[in-house]
């Protein structure tokens, strides 16, 4: 009997490289392609209006090929887990495939539907193709960890095979006699919805500057290329103000929602530099975008909190402030600088800024200026940015915010400065803020420090149409650098008088995480004195060392996993760093624990 | 002792009835310096015996007190039952303490309050640590000076004081001096701007142990860098000094070469350690003549000429950080520096550009000296000789060790 096929779209959206569809239809009688929409998320979710729209024009265009193939998109209102039995039993299936998401609320999800297809007697099939790599192979190179610098990435993918091929688009040939069943109301029941039909008022919205769709990535892709060519020069490309303008060219929110395959990606790039370059090894530079991305994904694939602050191995605890006043000023484009404000702008009204961009605008909320977490941050552009899913955003405001990774925070992005010196006439400023444009190009940047004259001549007086700035910038960063040198100072327990010494360095694997620095919870009032004496070392004499990766335990202290531990003969658990000993009441260890 | 330990838990363990309650005192002070002061707590009610070891004088001679407020902090305060119990059965057992407040006045208060009741301390060490912005200036002037006098008067033994970004003047340092001055050694006040040039005069000229100083600019003179190398005076270990810009075109004054000549002559090992906060135009005082700096940070934008004198006039440089500079290469700068400053052992360049040769050249001068070389990616220009793909392994053999530069995400 040959199967009636579910595959179901999350991520992936697209008909090429989609090796889980083509299991989907590989031999079988039927097969729908689903995609949920839970309908809480669009009103009260942290998801804006750009990013929904993009979803739906993703939408509709695989509807639209689908239909090229007398197939259809089934969009579907509800959460997985509670429609998929009844589907299961409506279509009579027996063969359930998707894209493996590597996300790890996407993994419990997902184990979650695994175990209803495997009680509903439906054959779960899952392919990899949303990452260049096998994510776990990578980790398992690396000893069980994931690799916390860039560097150490890239040494261990280049000791991978290459990336997959890219498969075949699903078309006529590969569906064969695979059909699906459309019911004549399919449109009312299963259609894409509109803006309207999920809550947004769509009057006076501009029209998209990104627009969804494999469709547009796969024109997309091959115009990036052509541009590639004809500049001949697969260097970084240096940065001018048109850099900070969408580009028609710009691949990244295709590759978040899988419109295009990133493997498809890679290829491409590797064929054009060999022919380009006669060279047969491209460098690992060539890929920047593609391993970046991997790169976060790797880094949060075992780390259920990744995106926060408590109770992240990988975080340094850092003393932010909760100031929900400054954060709506850096989210509403208030801040008072210009160019902070036109970034914040662009990000609002399309949905993308260049990354120097958003450099600028993390930096100057947390470490640079205003001191505030970088999670609101990163739930702003999780609100604005389209190309932002879990794990490259948490990943990335926490790289911005030297909150891990190993970073150096000497380098801090002048909001007047750094602006002026990317593009000094200040055009991007006058595009997105209008109100600014009667400044000439010396105080665009600080127009608070233009004559009164210079102001009335522009119709805008700092402090009526224009918000003054809301911090003092030496200042700021005057303080900021001092506290974010004293945290590093007391993590590295470096003592010196250097800056750039003060952030602890890995050692040779990039494996500093919990060995090189112990960024769990100072627990207040502490004697400071506790935690400088009582090192792993005192320890060792009186225990044996076991590692626990695979347990469940949880340090007393700290509330981590405990990655290595050592029993200490009358029963304590201390994390391998030593940095706190914990009473693990009764706790006989055995061997059959570990 | 680990082993006396171990030999004592497995004796315990094989009588039920437990010799723990019976351990000796110093054991239990031993054990308990381990633990955090939760676990500690929660062992304090055990018995009598490890309630009376969890109040011994020499667990609490050291306390952080975290003053936080849920709305303006995540992170969790001291409970204020400790607070009190610390303040009714311990404040003269403490001696090393410090504060770290949040944003808030509310917690700033707390902390003065505190300090305030600390009537029988004797305290080695004062802290008061801003953790996010600067809630000590927030707190009226005269209830912080009151609350820090008390501890002035009654600790007459104070060696280390970190009260930066707080509303402390020049009387209170008075106060400060005629109690401490024998005693006190290292003392952090950068930017307090109720203290004027003469009221830290005052301190350098009656502390002679002082080693570490910490200020901002205008607080710095010729007279204090004079007084600091008096012949009564210690070997000074450490100047910090911030230079902040308040508005720009701000004019600075200048500091004698024949002042700091002096400080290297009496202390010749010190470190000075210079921050600067300015506009690109306002460094025209600085770095015309020779000067003793060791650390060098530069958190604005900084001229391409002023490093160029930073090359020919920092001969004692260890560290230099160069945070921005207007985009024209640092070739001949920085060979000038590599030249020159022959103590150069740190180099942090952000948002700058370098060749790729003369960055290499530049490693090549310095050796193996450089121990931290912190250069962003975008900094380093490929030029004919060396491409970025090359230019790692380049650096890395003049080093002696694997380098390659700073990097930020490109998604």
């Amino acid at each position: 009997m040959a199967p009636n096929s579910i595959h179901w779209f999350r991520k992936g959206l697209r008909l090429h490289d989609n090796p889980a569809l083509r299991e989907a239809v590989r031999g079988a009688g039927t097969v729908r392609c689903v995609y949920f929409l839970d309908p809480w998320f669009a009103g009260s979710s942290n998801v804006g209006v750009n990013r929904w729209r993009f979803l739906l024009q993703c939408l509709e265009d695989l509807d639209a090929n689908l239909r090229k193939l007398n197939s259809r998109l089934f969009v579907i209102r509800g959460q997985p887990a509670n429609v998929f039995p009844r589907l299961f039993k409506e279509w009579k299936i027996s063969r359930l495939t998707f894209e493996y998401d590597s996300e790890p609320f996407g993994k419990e999800r997902d184990a979650a539907i695994k175990k209803l297809a495997m009680e509903a007697g439906v054959e779960v099939i899952v392919k990899i193709s949303h990452t260049l790599y096998d994510l776990d192979k990578i980790i398992e190179l690396n000893g069980g960890q994931p690799p916390l610098t860039y560097k150490r990435f890239q040494t261990l993918i280049s000791r991978l095979d290459p990336p997959e091929l890219p498969v075949e688009t699903l078309s006529d040939a590969l569906m064969g006699r695979c059909v699906t069943p459309v019911s004549e109301d399919h449109g009312d029941k299963y259609g894409v919805p509109s803006l309207e039909e999920l809550g947004f008022d769509t009057e006076g919205l501009p029209s998209a500057v990104w627009p969804g769709g494999e469709t547009e990535a796969l024109t997309r892709i091959e115009r990036h290329l052509e541009r590639k060519a004809w500049v001949a020069n697969f260097e970084r490309p240096r940065m001018n103000a048109n850099s900070l303008l969408a580009s028609p060219t710009g691949l990244s929110p295709y590759l978040r929602f899988g419109c295009l395959s990133c493997r498809l990606f890679y290829f491409k790039l590797t064929d054009l530099y060999r022919k380009v370059k006669k060279n047969s090894s491209p460098p690992l530079s060539l890929y920047g975008q593609l391993l970046w991305r991997e790169f976060f994904y790797t880094a949060a694939t075992n780390n259920p909190r990744f995106d926060k602050m408590e109770g992240n191995p990988i975080c340094v605890r850092i003393p932010w402030d909760k100031n929900p006043e400054a954060l709506a000023k850096w989210a509403e484009a208030k801040t008072g600088f210009p160019w902070i404000d036109a970034i914040m702008t662009q990000l609002r009204q399309e949905g993308w800024i260049h990354h120097l961009a958003r450099h600028a605008v993390a930096c100057f909320l947390t470490r640079g200026d205003l001191w505030i977490s970088w999670e609101e941050g990163m739930k702003v552009f999780e609100e604005l940015l389209l190309d932002a899913d879990w794990s490259v955003n948490a990943g990335s405001w926490m790289w911005l915010s030297c909150s891990s990774f190993f970073q150096q925070f000497f380098h801090c992005y002048c909001p007047v400065g750094f602006g002026r010196r990317t593009d000094p006439n200040g055009d991007f400023i006058r595009r997105y803020l209008p109100i600014l444009r009667g400044f000439p190009a010396k105080f665009i940047y600080d127009p608070w420090n233009a004559p009164e004259s210079v102001q009335a001549a522009a119709k805008c007086i700092i402090g009526v149409h224009y918000p003054k700035p809301m911090v003092h910038h030496a200042e700021a960063s005057r303080l900021n650098i001092e506290r974010m040198k004293q945290i590093y100072q007391q993590l590295s327990r470096y003592r010196g008088l250097g800056l750039l010494a003060s952030v602890p360095s890995t050692n040779g694997n990039g494996n500093g995480g919990m060995m090189a620095y112990s960024p769990g919870e100072q627990q207040p009032g502490t004697n400071s004195n506790s935690h400088s004496t009582a090192t792993h070392t005192e320890f060792t004499t009186a225990t044996r060392t076991v590692t626990a990766v695979d347990t469940q335990q949880l340090c007393g202290v700290f509330a981590l996993p405990v990655l290595h531990c050592q029993l200490v003969s009358y029963g304590l658990l201390v994390c391998f760093d030593g940095c706190c000993v914990a009473g693990v009441a009764g706790l006989m260890w055995s061997p059959g624990l570990l | 002792c680990d082993s006396f330990i171990h030999s004592e838990a497995v004796e315990a363990s094989e009588s039920p009835d437990s010799n723990w309650a019976r351990l000796p005192q110093e054991l239990l002070l031993h054990i308990f310096q381990y633990l955090p002061l939760l676990d500690r707590a929660y062992a304090s009610q055990v018995c009598r015996g490890w309630n009376q070891a969890f109040h011994m004088p020499e667990l609490w001679r050291c306390f952080e007190f975290e003053l936080n407020q849920p709305a303006s902090s995540y992170l969790k305060a001291t409970h204020p039952d400790l607070i009190k119990q610390i303040i009714k059965r311990h404040s003269n057992h403490l001696q090393y303490v410090s504060f770290k407040v949040d944003s808030s006045t509310e917690s700033a208060e707390a902390a003065c309050d505190i300090l305030s009741q600390l009537v029988n301390c004797s305290l080695k060490t004062l802290g008061l640590i801003s953790t996010a912005r600067p809630s000590f200036m927030e707190v009226p002037k005269s209830h912080f000076i009151s609350a820090l006098t008390v501890v002035f008067v009654n600790s007459k033994s104070l060696s280390s004081l970190k009260i930066d970004d707080t509303p402390v003047d020049d009387p209170s340092l008075k106060v400060l001096v005629a109690n401490n001055s024998d005693t006190l050694k290292l003392l952090k006040m950068s930017s307090c701007p109720h203290v004027s040039p003469a009221g830290i005069l005052c301190v350098a000229d009656q502390c002679h142990g002082l080693r570490e100083l910490a200020l901002n600019y205008h607080l710095l003179s010729d007279e204090l860098l004079l007084a600091l190398s008096s012949e009564k005076h210690v070997h000074l270990e450490h100047l910090r000094i911030d230079v902040v810009s308040e508005n720009p075109g701000q004019h600075f004054h200048t500091i004698k070469k024949s002042s700091w000549d002096a400080m290297v002559r009496h202390s010749p090992k010190f470190n000075l350690v210079m921050y600067f906060f300015l506009y690109e135009d306002e460094f025209g005082p600085f770095f015309n003549d020779e000067i003793p700096v060791t650390h060098l940070y530069f958190g604005r934008s900084v001229s391409k000429e002023v490093l160029g004198r930073v090359g020919l006039h920092c001969p004692r440089l260890v560290e230099l950080v160069v945070c921005a500079n207007g985009l024209r290469p640092l070739d001949e700068e920085l060979i000038r520096i590599a030249k020159h400053c022959t103590q150069l052992s740190a180099i942090g360049l952000g948002e700058c550009e370098v060749s790729c040769s003369a960055f290499v050249e530049f490693v090549k001068m310095c050796g193996r000296r450089l121990s931290q070389l912190s250069i962003m990616e975008e900094v380093l220009i490929p030029d004919h000789k060396y491409s970025l793909d090359e230019i790692h392994w380049e650096v890395s053999k003049h080093l002696g060790r694997v380098w390659f530069p700073d990097m930020m995400p490109t998604w």
